[in-house]
């Protein structure tokens, strides 16, 4: 029986990029999880997009922050996307 | 925020003793706590220090808890 779960199950132990809402993006080890998919995440980095919009000339400038964690928890319900293993960076 | 985690419940409400927030210019009115009760829904990271974590154990527990229907016979 396959189901979608199964393919995040491939990637423990293997770096993931993980879709959080309120414009956050975690890239790090996966090394748990559950139904829920909460998890934990190792060496983790973590980058906020912020956009705001100049007004003086309507532009808007988006800012990126990273951040590093050497665990981390992750709730579920915040979770928008996983992807498995990175191939590129 | 940061403390030493007293205690956990199904709903991921966490109890927290000897609070310290990391950011208190932001969050000013947090500075007198010294306990809390955390309601797991608003929480969204909790940073765990990794030389604690067992990841080998978490790994293998989490294939055992999420092992397809057909092997676990």
């Amino acid at each position: 029986m396959e189901e979608p779960l199964d393919l995040i199950r491939l990637s423990i132990d293997e770096r993931v990029y993980v879709k959080c809402r309120g414009s956050r993006e975690l890239r790090g080890k996966l090394h748990a999880y559950d139904q829920h998919l909460n998890m934990i995440l190792g060496e983790v980095e973590e980058t906020v997009t912020t956009t705001e919009i100049d007004e003086e000339t309507d532009e808007e400038i988006v800012k990126k922050q990273t951040r590093k964690v050497g665990m981390l928890f992750v709730r579920g319900d915040i979770i928008v996307l996983v992807s498995p293993p990175l191939r590129t960076t | 925020m940061t403390g030493t985690l007293h205690s956990v419940d199904q709903y991921l409400n966490v109890k927290l003793l000897n609070v310290k927030v990391i950011n208190p210019e932001k969050y000013p009115q947090l500075i007198a706590l010294k306990n809390c009760f955390v309601r797991g829904s608003v929480v969204r990271y909790i940073q765990i220090p990794p030389e604690h974590v067992d990841t080998e154990l978490l790994q293998d527990a989490t294939r055992r808890e999420n092992a397809p229907a057909s092997s676990k016979k």
